[in-house]
């Protein structure tokens, strides 16, 4: 119904990525946000949590895809299942907290209509009441709607609203190696959920937050009020051994330009890349006692070593999730609104690796990326005056022209390039716009042209 | 060594409250044993600091980098600077002992925090173990539960 009263056409968001720059209406307005949803958020695959906040049938979570409501949830046939978080009858949220146990069937709290835990509808109290109504011919007889494609892929459970659409394998194409990098860092194979995630509010589009994930050239300047002060502070006490635990964590965020040059970004197909190709912030860790002996003893000592000799920095999942696969954390950027963007941190256990691990990624996470940490911040102040900013009329397109090559990029095959590059950012865009407008009208003028 | 009253407590958790409100970060930090963490759970009852995600769990280095960060000519984040307010209860005392030289409060407040056109408010409880070090009292560690610490914030600056 709502896509009748929106009036923008396929080619007029093709009109809003010109190569090197996008028109800010990608950011601000209203409409393109709800064609978002209704295509980008439909068409593509979404991450949607991880298998091990589920563990036993029955357990659920809930969580939003774009600004869909959904259920996580345990089937009775152990896999599991994304259901849209709605009552089919009218309305009403099925599951109201964020996560439980719902049993065999979850049963609806409105008016205890009830179903399996793949939404079939199991029975309606009072069912006569529906005799010859012609209940049994409409949709919502049908039980909870299911989601239009889900995949497990190494415990990350990722879900395609659309029916039809892209397969998962050919959408992420050799991406997947991130996580693949990140679970094979448990000498099991195996991540666990470690906690509920750092749950960050931001008044900026989400575009902004995909964007800074592999934009090299901040973390010296914005980030320099809290990794130059620490690298000062830390001289000040006369440069004591071993560092103190932020400086290991936030200094390397002022490493100088060349570091984030040779650091090397790689572009995958269909708006997916990273940083960190040669090495990253992550690099220089301290080693941790007995890890690397429990990795060997699980995989050899070489396939081991290749391993933890991959430090990626921030991998990209187009549309909204990054990943580090060396410290075993995900960011899901929630878009709510144009101009408002949950960010959910979470972080994993590697199964059968020492603690240490994980207590430096709840100190990662807890330093870099909650509501409370100075390196947030000094981010978020850059997005939200940023979406202040693009209300100007001074200037209504937003460059995205480092290391442009000057004409028209192939973005259908990967590359890697020097790790200042905004090429990434133009790669999601090339993505955006294809499936945004795979799904939407073209505008009558092009239609008769077609027709022709 | 004189010993510490249950006013001498009650007094120090408001003086530490007014420090924080005026901006006297110099002082507060003096208040801190070396080895003192600030610890602000994520989730509600917490109970491990390590190895889940908390808001803060923040030693001495980290609590200075904070307070030293908000007067830096480049904390953009700052500009305006942010201000805050605490209103107070009167504190619990929940542990007094001379002999060791150890205590216990528990403080329940009302957190507001102000920059540009927004303000918040956070309820909370304050837990605070403090030392008698040298016949004055210093804060060994101090753990702040948000009421609503699994809500989604947005900038949360100062500290509560
Ligand atoms: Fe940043």
């Amino acid at each position: 119904m709502l896509e009748t009263r929106l009036t923008l056409k396929a080619e007029d968001i093709d009109s809003m990525v010109q190569g090197y720059q996008v028109h800010r209406d990608v950011y601000t307005s209203n409409e393109v946000y709800q064609l978002e949803m209704r295509h980008l958020f439909a068409n593509t695959w979404v991450f949607v949590g991880h298998e091990s906040q589920t563990p036993k049938q029955g357990d659920y979570f809930t969580t939003q895809i774009g600004n869909q409501p959904v259920i996580q949830v345990r089937h009775t046939d152990n896999g599991v299942k994304v259901l849209h978080n709605r009552c089919p009858h009218k309305g009403t949220k099925i599951a109201l907290d964020r996560e439980g146990n719902t049993g065999k069937f979850f049963r609806c709290p409105y008016h205890a209509w009830s179903f399996k835990t793949d939404g079939c509808l199991l029975a309606i109290p009072l069912k006569n009441g529906y005799e010859g109504t012609g209940l049994d011919k409409n949709e919502n007889s049908k039980g909870m709607k299911a989601v239009g494609a889900v995949k497990n892929y190494r415990g990350f459970i990722f879900a395609r609203l659309a029916k039809e659409g892209i397969d998962f394998e050919e959408f992420f194409l050799d991406s997947l190696s991130s996580i693949d990098n990140m679970v094979d860092r448990s000498p099991a194979g195996k991540l666990e959920v470690a906690g509920p995630p750092l749950r960050y509010m931001h008044k900026c589009n989400w575009k902004m937050l995909v964007e800074n994930q592999t934009d090299t050239c901040h973390p010296m300047v914005a980030h320099e009020s809290s990794a130059g002060t620490a690298k000062k502070i830390w001289k000040k006490l006369g440069s004591p051994k071993p560092q103190p635990p932020a400086m290991q964590i936030i200094a390397p965020f002022m490493s100088p330009y060349a570091f984030f040059e040779d650091m090397g970004i790689r572009t995958w197909p269909n708006g997916h890349g990273h940083t960190g190709v040669n090495h990253s912030i992550h690099s220089d860790y301290s080693a941790i006692p007995g890890y690397f002996e429990a990795m060997s003893k699980a995989y050899g000592e070489s396939r081991a070593k290749s391993i933890l000799d991959e430090n990626r920095h921030n991998t990209i999942y187009f549309p909204s999730i990054m990943v580090k696969g060396p410290i075993q954390q995900l960011r899901n950027f929630i878009p709510l609104s144009p101009d408002k963007t949950l960010v959910e941190s979470y972080i994993y256990r590697l199964i059968d690796a020492p603690d240490e691990l994980l207590a430096r990624t709840a100190m990662y996470n807890r330093m870099i990326n909650a509501p409370t940490s100075i390196v947030g911040h000094d981010d978020l102040e850059m997005y939200e005056r940023a979406q202040e900013g693009l209300m100007s009329d001074g200037i209504e397109w937003v460059n995205l022209q480092r290391l442009y090559p000057g004409k028209e990029e192939d973005f259908s095959k990967e590359a890697v390039e020097n790790g200042t590059t905004e090429r990434q950012m133009r790669n999601q865009f090339d993505a955006w716009r294809r499936f945004m407008t795979t799904t939407m009208p073209q505008s009558t003028v092009s239609a008769i042209e077609a027709a022709e | 060594m004189s010993d510490i009253s249950k006013d001498d407590l009650i007094d120090f958790i408001y003086a530490e409250a007014r420090m924080l409100d005026e901006g006297h970060y110099d002082d507060w930090l003096k208040l801190w044993i070396p080895d003192g963490h600030y610890w602000m759970p994520l989730d509600y009852k917490q109970d491990d600091p390590l190895f889940v995600t908390s808001l803060m769990y923040e030693d001495m280095f980290m609590l200075k980098l904070r307070v030293e960060r908000l007067n830096g000519a480049r904390t953009f984040s700052q500009k305006p600077k942010s201000r805050c307010h605490h209103v107070i209860q009167r504190p619990f005392v929940d542990k007094l002992d001379n002999k060791e030289g150890h205590y216990v409060t528990n403080t329940s407040m009302h957190y507001v925090e102000t920059r540009l056109d927004e303000q918040f408010l956070l309820a909370l409880t304050a837990t605070h173990e403090l030392k008698r070090i040298k016949g004055s009292l210093r804060i060994a560690n101090k753990r702040v539960d948000l009421l609503n610490s699994d809500a989604a914030f947005g900038n949360i600056q100062l500290l509560p």
